[in-house]
């Protein structure tokens, strides 16, 4: 069982060959990029500086149901196929109920349930008793609920580690722990991305690292704006499986696992200085307790389940949460995209639109007009402050 | 100044009390801290979780009792009555006027740090048993959490009766409730030796002590007081298997021989107790010295979290702290002087912390327990045994079971092409095999998945990465966890973001984003 080999690099003999296309980032939308280039037969490489999956891609609800975006047709489309496609499980399953435990509730889900109608995608009112049928842990306490017949959820781990193995089993590469620290440029092209383990040639460069995309695109000379935050999420002991796992409401995302655990999150978030290093720790604090209040009130047959984890994550965003995919100027071969902090569900079609924008300059399947760099023009340059996006420290400096 | 309403800016934590030192642990160096703190003036407050809950204690938190709990742990008062016997200490800092409570767990401690800072200053989560969580707000806390014992897998060792060294211990001197009266030790260690000669004094039959090297691992002296005691010591065995009833483990199988018994106790490894350290931020680093990952600790043991400090065997386990508590309490005593002295209560203490010496190459013995007991068993078992992950499962990354996966050996799978130019990290093979992440937190498994890993990979044990620790350190009900809450975290609760326009559809987006258009509502889904 143990081998006598030094720690084999997962590109040994390769050493430091580039690459025509090079995409910054080891999170679920560079790798979902890289994934597709190579399907398509294009020769890439990923650089991430610590490990696949690491940070929010790997630390978020797992959701697949996001009804204003672009992207929502194919990402609803991709999901039911993605097992097949990639050739290892994201452990994906369909469809989702949203619990309203008052009026309010529920007429504010409406409005998501009222996009999804009119984009051609079937939603249900369901009364209080059907809610209980369907959702075994739910209680007295609903109000009314909504089936979508589209949307679902998958496991954020597996599917980073599948689209990681499914770019490999297609000669993709994927380097970990590389830390990229500068480009080398001519005229209107990036020509090879500098990092600690060596200079890497590439004709395409794609940076798509997460919060760390604004830092790396000024490097560029491009102006991503973004600032980036912390938010949490609480995990319990597994329960038995009820018959649909993606419940949510009552202000939480998340869902029940197919391993049977109850994964959800919600509430404030706090602003936080961009790491120049990133990786420290992530602890949470104690507004675990107000997640598993919000959990016991949505699922009371559950309130008995025991809390074994929280966790943090940094999440990137725009000044408008909303993701930028473009091909920002004045490079020729330069492609950027935050999906500022609703990557995961999205990734299947984001990583498809990123590859058309690097093969073809548009994308062929969905309008990205409303994710262009340029819709910033005009934001004031204290637009942070003004939102009151900073963190506790600087604000009050 | 705006703020983001959504935010945590102008939250409040609802802190229902506050002391000046928080004591987490009432063993030898808490009790010793306390009593410190207490007499050079400070307001103390010393929590310990024993007697733990039954039903806790059945899932192997916060040690691995292995089913040997005798039925008296579930009376909750006589436990008390018990640790009070077991702990006369205690009764004299009662009496003092020191603010003790048992049966109350420590599940989180809370600093701000790098990338989070909205708290009010230092925070600890405690639950009650019946009266669910709270949070305490302190100025210095000293962590004395002590230490638990590495699991290691055999065929069978998640029968009632397999249990650790330590655990073992615990029931017998600290509830005098070991329900176990002939039991076989694996290890040799000090650690192991000293266990077992205590229990051997508290009326248990060691049958055998079970070592897989050619020598015992500890000392001669020691090694000479275990065989004066009457007891075989076998070496160059690790166990095969065991044999069973109904009650669990009934002997021990050897190569060519059992050894009847009714408990198993697991002594390879005393690993030091830093679950609320880790999760709280504290940078920790293995220390071979020191019984493996410790916090680094600077003067007065203080951690990297400024106000928290470790005290006793969290902060290292070696022989001589073992065989003595006087050290442990030296270290409580420091502890308690610096935080008065950060107090301003007093000057800071001259005296120096004690030292290990150096150690046994203590990541080998780990590793060669893990190759003899889990690598070369005959049958396959589970390493992590609340998601049942075997040690092949671990190491070929396969998907958990639940999902009925074919199990296709493709390389493109396996360990080393995902590990890139680091070590195997845990907490990745934690994400794709789920071992290690079922309600024990890992407690039976964390030091077995290091060793495979290191095996593996042919690494020594120190380079493989911590399995993070996460709070709550102690499981705890939701229901339980619902702690009182600010109402302006309800009143801007949302279950994202809250931005007025993230979920504005595509086909309503304005072509440019001021944040001066804002004053324009649109309808947008959030809370």
């Amino acid at each position: 069982m143990s081998a006598n080999n030094p720690i084999p690099g997962i590109d040994a003999g390769d050493d430091n060959r580039g690459a025509p296309v090079i995409v910054i980032g080891g999170g679920v939308t560079g790798l979902s990029t890289a994934f597709w280039l190579a399907e398509a037969g294009v020769d890439v490489l990923v650089l991430e500086r610590g490990i696949t999956g690491w940070e929010a891609s790997g630390r978020n609800g797992g959701g697949c149901s996001h009804h204003h975006s672009p992207l929502f047709a194919e990402e609803q489309r991709l999901w039911p196929m993605m097992d097949e496609l990639l050739g290892y499980p994201t452990e994906f399953r369909p469809n989702r109920i949203r619990i309203a435990l008052s009026p309010e509730q529920f007429a504010l889900y409406g409005r998501a349930v009222a996009n999804a109608r009119k984009q051609g995608f079937r939603a249900d009112d369901l009364d209080a008793q059907t809610v209980r049928e369907l959702v075994p842990l739910a209680g007295d306490n609903v109000h009314a609920g909504h089936y979508y017949h589209f949307g679902g959820h998958a496991n954020p781990h597996r599917t980073v580690q599948a689209y990681a193995w499914a770019l490999r089993d297609r000669g993709g590469r994927l380097r970990q722990h590389v830390t990229v620290t500068g480009f080398r440029r001519q005229g209107d092209r990036v020509t090879a991305v500098e990092t600690d383990k060596g200079v890497f040639g590439c004709d395409h460069l794609v940076i798509a690292a997460g919060p760390q995309t604004g830092r790396l695109a000024a490097m560029l000379q491009v102006d991503i704006p973004m600032r980036a935050a912390r938010a949490e999420m609480i995990v319990t002991e597994p329960l038995p499986l009820m018959p649909l796992g993606g419940i949510d409401g009552n202000g939480l995302y998340g869902r029940q696992t197919l391993r049977g655990n109850l994964a959800y999150g919600g509430g404030p978030h706090e602003w936080v200085e961009t790491e120049e290093q990133p990786g420290g720790p992530r602890p949470s604090t104690p507004l675990a307790g107000s997640i598993a209040r919000r959990v016991a009130e949505l699922l009371p047959k559950a309130a008995h389940a025991r809390v074994i984890r929280s966790w943090a994550g940094i999440i990137e965003n725009t000044p408008d949460g909303r993701p930028v995919i473009d091909r920002p100027a004045p490079w020729q071969n330069l492609t950027v995209a935050t999906l500022s902090g609703v990557g995961f569900g999205l990734s299947p079609a984001s990583g498809r639109a990123l590859m058309q924008l690097v093969m073809r300059g548009h994308c062929d399947f969905a309008d990205l007009s409303s994710l262009r760099l340029a819709r910033f023009d005009r934001l004031e340059p204290d637009w942070d402050a003004l939102q009151g996006w900073l963190p506790a420290a600087m604000a009050s400096a | 100044m705006t703020t983001d309403p959504r935010s945590v800016a102008g939250k409040r934590l609802e802190i229902a009390e506050r002391t000046q030192i928080l004591i987490v642990g009432a063993g030898p160096a808490g009790i010793a801290a306390a009593r410190h703190a207490h007499r050079g003036g400070a307001q103390v407050l010393l929590v310990d979780e024993h007697p733990v809950p039954f039903e806790t204690m059945g899932e192997s938190v916060p040690q691995i009792w292995g089913g040997r709990m005798g039925g008296a742990v579930r009376n909750r008062n006589a436990m008390t009555e018990r640790m009070l016997e077991a702990r006369p200490d205690l009764v004299e800092l009662f009496e003092a006027g020191i603010d003790i409570r048992l049966g109350t767990a420590c599940w989180g401690l809370f600093a701000n740090q790098p990338n989070l800072g909205w708290m009010p200053g230092l925070v600890a989560g405690l639950v009650d048993e019946g009266q669910g969580s709270h949070l305490v707000g302190f100025d210095q806390a000293i962590v004395a959490s002590g230490r638990r014992d590495m699991g290691l897998a055999f065929p069978g060792w998640d029968l009632p009766g397999v249990l650790g060294a330590g655990a073992a211990l615990m029931l017998a001197r600290l509830y005098d409730a070991l329900d176990s009266r002939r039991a076989v030790m694996l290890g040799s260690t000090p650690e192991a030796l000293l266990a077992a000669l205590d229990l051997i004094d508290a009326g248990v039959t060691i049958a055998a002590v079970v070592e897989q090297a050619a020598t015992p691992a500890a000392p001669e002296d020691l090694v000479a007081r275990i065989r004066a005691a009457g007891v075989e010591i076998v070496t160059g065995e690790a166990p095969r298997g065991v044999t069973s009833d109904a009650d669990g483990v009934t002997g021990l199988v050897l190569r060519n021989r059992t050894i009847p018994c009714d408990s198993v106790l697991l002594g390879v490894g005393a690993v030091p107790m830093i679950d609320l350290l880790h999760a709280a931020g504290a940078r920790c680093a293995f220390d071979n010295d020191r019984g493996g990952f410790v916090p680094l600790l600077g003067t007065g043991g203080e951690t990297s979290l400024p106000g928290i400090r470790a005290a006793g065997d969290c902060a290292g386990i070696w022989p001589a702290k073992t065989a003595d508590p006087a050290l442990a309490e030296a270290e409580g005593r420091l502890a308690a002087g610096a935080a008065l002295a950060a107090l301003g209560l007093a000057d800071a203490p001259a005296e120096n912390a004690p030292q290990p010496g150096p150690a046994a190459d203590l990541g080998e013995y780990r590793k060669a327990w893990v190759r003899a007991s889990v690598v070369e068993a005959v049958a396959e078992m589970p390493v992590c045994q609340c998601e049942e992950v075997t040690a092949r499962e671990i190491l070929e990354v396969s998907p958990p079971r639940y999902l009925n996966a074919p199990h296709l050996p493709n390389l493109t799978r396996s360990l080393t092409q995902i590990l890139g130019e680091g070590p195997p990290d845990p907490d990745q093979i934690k994400r794709l095999t789920r071992a290690g992440m079922g309600p024990c937190q890992g407690r039976r498994c964390r030091e077995q998945i290091q060793a495979l890993l290191a095996l593996q990979e042919d690494l020594s044990l120190g380079v493989v990465p911590l399995a993070g620790y996460r709070s709550p350190v102690r499981p705890i009900s939701l229901a339980a966890a619902a702690m009182p809450e600010d109402p302006a975290i309800a009143a801007a609760w949302d279950s994202w973001f809250g931005m007025p326009r993230q979920w504005v559809p595509f086909w309503d987006v304005e072509e440019h984003y001021t944040v001066a258009a804002l004053a324009t509502e649109k309808e947008h889904v959030s809370e």
